[in-house]
């Protein structure tokens, strides 16, 4: 497993990460990235045959609250720092494709 | 050192108020003024609300003299981190992309400091979103290091361990991931302590890495961080993490804090320790003969894993926050790039715009190690090498009370020294990232100084839930030292 | 082109709303058609520092659908961020569940034709939150509204059992009354509560070859008639296109087309199945859910006998025809209410007729249930019992359960009111009929004759008795009467 990342997987994680990198920075990133990783694999020396993956750092399960209506925020609130509104509506440019996951 | 009312520590001015001895407005009134002289030096701010605090130092003042009840902070005033959500001001975390956030909830933290009657001076600088070991990555302003203004504070609580040191206010509040809040406190010459994961509700806390971040107190001395952490612990249901107290019911840590433990036995793992710089290193082993001196027992252990706790941390941490971070779009809230050519383009330019350069490289990192084919590699491989540092430390706390190590290797470091290498910088890292991984407390306390007069911090670790062991432990070396009680030159000689 | 012999092979990925009170990880209340963005707090709207918990109905609801579609439950779950950007979508994931679904390997019983049945299985059920809308108003700009952001939803999946475009709605309209039954969701298509996307190609024989066309996923689904319509479209779509170009299933080139209501067509909305990289990862804000045998046992005893079951034991048991039990089974009100009349001693037939003649019909114009009408199942028993004995006749029955929805009594108390009650005294018929024969002796005549016409002429007589007694007169008896007296 080569740590070494390409131009053209940088530009794929960023497409990915939805961030429109300049030309220079995905030339550094390229670069970091790769050092970064390299380092990383440094996990790969240890066997960890068997080991459960940590996700939590706590054991605690069963967190649910009851199913109680409370108080929203209201629309003013809601549309506060919204960088574009229409009446009661957040505003974005027109959606055209439906790619929506649900 | 400085006598006077701003050198008082938290507790000393919050008995005074309830006293009578000092008024509210006056403390308000002596922070504002070394806010004045130093601020537009140190640059620990990022907001302040003058006339909120004066009206609140009254109001405490007014309940006072009218013999009513006042809450465990009653008139004194703190700080907070810009990255916890409060009705007043705005919640920038430091980032052009919240610059103008306001949001409409205060986070659990603040809300109990305003509960305890705590004063609000303001919302303290950081890297941008938490990420950084330096404060150089705020996107908003410069702090600089009290001690040596050509110097990092350390980061990313570097805005509130600033502050502490010069004077700016008696208490604030951090939060650490990775070391965030005893780095700085480290370099700045106060204590500062991360509490267990759980322990503190992050509700409010803006998401950096969601399994790592704790809020925590930033002080002057051990006791002032006590009783912050009286007032800010405890479950929150709108937390899922937040511990309940039938599991570990919160005690008083300030009470008993001068008890001491008695047959203390310290873990210490040499071949660690090997890697920070003489000074540091020479400053931690004094302060552990300290202890010895007064009857603690050392024990030379070994964490084998803790060598790969940066690679784990660095792929847990900038998975959550490339998911954590994927909110800010311009859609909702936020920067939003002024002529999307799209919608998707309001994704894109927003944040390519309004992302400082460390946030993108993490959220590039993080991005990738969760991505199709890289998953098992990096994520699970983490979380998997996680399991392996949390059971080193087990092991330690089988046999020790604590383990005492560095902070940092270094000293505070010249601004701009590091940031042109950024694996450099994560290397630092070193002594406080695996106490986040493993969940554990830790605090650091200031030890000493190096041949520049840069304050070196020594850090404790206890396992978890057992702050109130750790505050007696680190207050023990405290009472016997004066480190804690040195003040910065600039505030001298400014 | 459709002489190609073929098959068709259909699964449904299913998307149910569960109907708790309050949204998924936070208190905002659900309410279907609200003002927009009035149902939004910092958790669903993705605000900086905000964090889920977890609605324990919504958990507790989903198992019972796990449960009522033969699943095993896991014993342990957790939550995973799915991650993508859309606007409809404020923390940009989605919090779902991954690789440990809440329910797996189960089967719906669906009904068909004939009193047959067919078990389709379910590959996973798991739960997750639903997306705001986004409002594609006019002009170069969408809207997006929030309200309905962190909606509980059961996304169910099943195997590519289905066959045909009726088994596929049948297999829609049998969850409906499953959740309904549960009391999960209210289901309604129309309202978006449930979405049906089925996932629809052919297996056509060429020659003994079996080639499969390419995998079509519909969307734009809202009604039973629209999914069987659209699948029925795609069979031929799918078949003229193969003919054309012969493309078979492969790698990637599966699309997704939407149903147009209004021309009852597919229309293709996406070429090619996108790359996605969800790259999902366990949730760190919420924590794990372990069921125990205790909670597992208490919530198995909140689900009820489910529609299909009762209503081939209605047919069974009752003897009721396919068509009465499924009507009967249609809600579970209903179905509970004729079961408990049933068990009252009420004929099964006589009270299917009431209740579907006189009850539903009553229920429907009043926009109520059957069990809000003020009657009981057993007064509805009684009633029955009073029809089987001959004591009312059943126009009258109608009637006195009419009558019993108004004024909130019994029934042999309105049919002594309203003289309802039949006439059984042999003795007193047969003095009626002698009168009426007397007065009649050309009617007579013409029966005794053998005429053709004696058929119509014995029923006026018998019109002339009911005449005489205000329709009280029980026309078994009378008619036993005037065969004894005509021959």
């Amino acid at each position: 497993m080569g740590g070494r990342i390409s131009r053209k997987d940088v530009e794929k994680v960023a497409k990915l990460g939805r961030l429109q990198l300049s030309d220079a920075e995905i030339e550094e990133f390229t670069g970091q990235l790769g050092s970064i990783l390299e380092y990383v694999e440094k996990m790969n020396e240890l066997d960890t045959e068997g080991v459960e993956p940590l996700a939590h750092c706590l054991p605690i399960s069963n967190i649910l609250r009851e199913d109680e209506a409370k108080e929203s925020l209201g629309t003013e609130k809601t549309l506060a720092n919204a960088p574009q509104r229409e009446g009661e509506y957040f505003k974005v440019p027109k959606i055209l494709d439906d790619s929506s996951g649900v | 050192m400085e006598d006077g009312l701003i050198n008082l520590g938290l507790v000393e001015l919050r008995d005074k108020i309830a006293s009578g001895e000092v008024k509210s407005i006056e403390a308000v009134e002596a922070v504002f003024g070394a806010i004045d002289k130093y601020e537009p030096t140190v640059g620990a701010y990022i907001s302040t609300f003058k006339e909120q605090a004066i009206g609140k130092a009254k109001e405490v003042d007014q309940k006072i003299a009218s013999g009513q009840k006042i809450g465990a902070l009653g008139g004194v005033p703190v700080a907070i981190k810009d990255n916890m959500c409060t009705t007043f001001g705005a919640t920038t975390c430091a980032s052009k992309i919240l610059e103008k956030f306001h949001a409409p909830y205060n986070s659990t933290a603040v809300q109990k400091l305003l509960d305890a009657d705590a004063v609000i001076i303001g919302k303290t600088n950081l890297d941008e979103f938490a990420m950084g070991s330096s404060t150089e990555n705020s996107g908003l302003k410069q702090t600089v290091n009290p001690w040596d203004v050509q110097r990092v504070p350390g980061g990313s609580s570097g805005g509130s361990a600033a502050a502490i040191a010069a004077r700016l206010c008696y208490g604030a509040l951090g939060s650490d991931t990775g070391g965030s809040i005893r780095q700085p406190c480290s370099f700045c010459g106060v204590v500062g302590l991360k509490p267990t994961y759980g322990r503190v509700s992050r509700y409010g806390l803006v998401a950096y890495g969601s399994s790592l971040d704790q809020i925590g107190p930033i002080t002057k001395n051990v006791a002032d961080a006590a009783l912050l952490m009286n007032v800010i612990s405890g479950h929150d249901a709108a937390d899922s993490t937040s511990v309940s107290e039938d599991k570990a019911p919160v005690v008083d840590y300030l009470g008993e804090i001068d008890e001491g433990v008695e047959g203390l036995k310290i873990a210490v793992a040499p071949q660690l320790n090997a890697g920070a710089d003489e000074s540091v290193r020479k400053s931690v082993e004094e302060a552990i003969e300290t202890y010895k001196k007064n009857g603690a027992k050392v024990i030379e252990v070994e964490m084998p894993h803790l060598d790969y706790a940066i690679a784990v941390y660095y792929v847990i941490a900038t998975a959550e926050a490339s998911s954590n971070l994927a909110r800010y779009d311009g859609v909702h809230y936020g920067h939003r790039t002024v002529e999307p050519k799209d919608y998707v383009e309001v994704y894109s330019k927003s944040r390519e715009e309004a992302f400082g350069q460390e946030v993108k490289r993490r959220i590039m990192l993080g991005t990738y190690a969760l991505s199709s084919g890289y998953y098992d590699a990096y994520y699970l491989k983490a979380l998997k090498v996680r399991n392996l540092i949390r059971q080193d430390f087990a092991k330690v706390f089988e046999k020790c009370d604590c383990i005492m190590m560095p902070v940092s290797p270094t000293t505070a470091f010249k601004i701009g020294e590091k940031t042109a290498d950024p694996l450099q910088m994560y290397l630092a890292d070193i002594y406080t990232i695996a106490v986040n991984l493993a969940g554990i407390p830790g605090v650091s306390i200031p030890c000493g100084f190096d041949n520049d007069k840069l304050p070196i911090g020594l850090q404790i670790l206890a396992p978890a839930f057992e702050e109130q062991k750790l505050v007696r432990i680190a207050r023990m070396y405290e009472s016997q030292t004066d480190h804690h009680k040195q003040v910065p030159p600039l505030t001298t000689n400014l | 082109m459709s002489e190609f012999k073929h098959k068709l092979v259909v699964g449904l990925e299913i998307h149910v709303h569960l109907c708790t009170k309050s949204k998924i990880f936070c208190g905002c209340e659900l309410e279907y058609g609200a003002t927009a963005n009035t149902r939004v707090c910092p958790v669903c709207l993705g605000m900086p520092g905000s964090l889920p918990v977890m609605n324990k109905r919504a958990y507790e609801f989903a198992v019972m659908v796990g449960l009522a579609l033969n699943c095993e439950i896991a014993r342990f779950t957790k939550w995973d961020r799915k991650n993508y950007y859309y606007p409809d979508l404020p923390k940009n994931y989605q919090i779902s569940q991954y690789d440990m679904p809440l329910a797996e390997h189960g089967y719906i019983e669906i009904p068909l034709e004939g009193g047959k049945s067919k078990k389709i299985r379910i590959t996973r059920a798991h739960l997750e939150e639903d997306a705001g809308k986004n409002v594609h108003s006019t002009g170069n700009y969408s809207q997006v509204d929030l309200n309905r952001a962190g909606t509980p939803l059961l996304e169910i999946v099943t195997e590519p059992d289905l066959n045909s475009p009726a088994e596929v709605k049948a297999l829609a309209v049998e969850l409906q009354r499953i959740v309904r039954y549960l009391g999960v969701s209210e289901a309604d298509m129309q309202k978006g509560h449930m979405r049906f996307e089925p996932n629809v190609n052919l297996v056509i024989d060429i020659g003994g070859k079996e080639v499969k066309t390419p995998i079509v996923e519909i969307k734009n689904l809202n009604s039973f008639r629209a999914v069987e319509r659209s699948v029925e479209y795609e069979i031929h779509r799918q078949l003229d296109e193969f003919g054309e170009t012969g493309k078979t299933m492969g790698m990637g080139n599966k699309s997704t087309r939407g149903w147009d209501d209004v021309n009852h067509v597919t229309v293709l909305q996406r070429e090619k199945e996108e790359a996605h990289d969800y790259r999902y990862f366990p949730d760190p804000d919420l924590s794990p859910v372990e069921l125990s045998d205790e909670w597992l046992g208490d919530i198995k005893s909140r689900l009820c006998e489910l529609p299909l079951q009762m209503q081939m034991r209605f047919v069974n048991e009752y003897g009721l025809s396919e068509y009465d039990a499924g009507v009967l089974t249609g809600d579970r009100t209903t179905a509970e209410f004729f079961d408990n009349a049933v068990k009252a001693g009420g004929d099964s037939k006589r009270l299917c007729n009431l209740i579907t003649q006189a009850g539903l019909k009553m229920a429907n114009e009043k926009g109520c249930s059957l069990a809000e009408l003020g009657f009981s199942a057993e007064d509805t028993a009684e009633l029955a019992k009073m029809v089987e004995a001959g004591d009312v006749n059943t126009t009258a029955a109608n009637t006195i359960l009419e009558k019993m929805t108004e004024l909130g009594e019994g029934p042999r108390s309105i049919a002594e009111k309203f003289n309802l009650i039949q006439k059984n005294d042999a003795g007193e018929l047969e003095g009626i009929v002698d009168e009426i024969l007397a007065a009649n002796p050309d009617v007579v005549e013409q029966i005794r004759s053998g005429d053709k016409k004696s058929g119509k002429a014995r029923s006026f007589l018998m019109g002339q008795v009911m005449q005489k007694t205000k329709g009280q007169a029980n026309p078994k008896i009378v008619s036993e009467i005037l065969a004894k007296k005509l021959g």
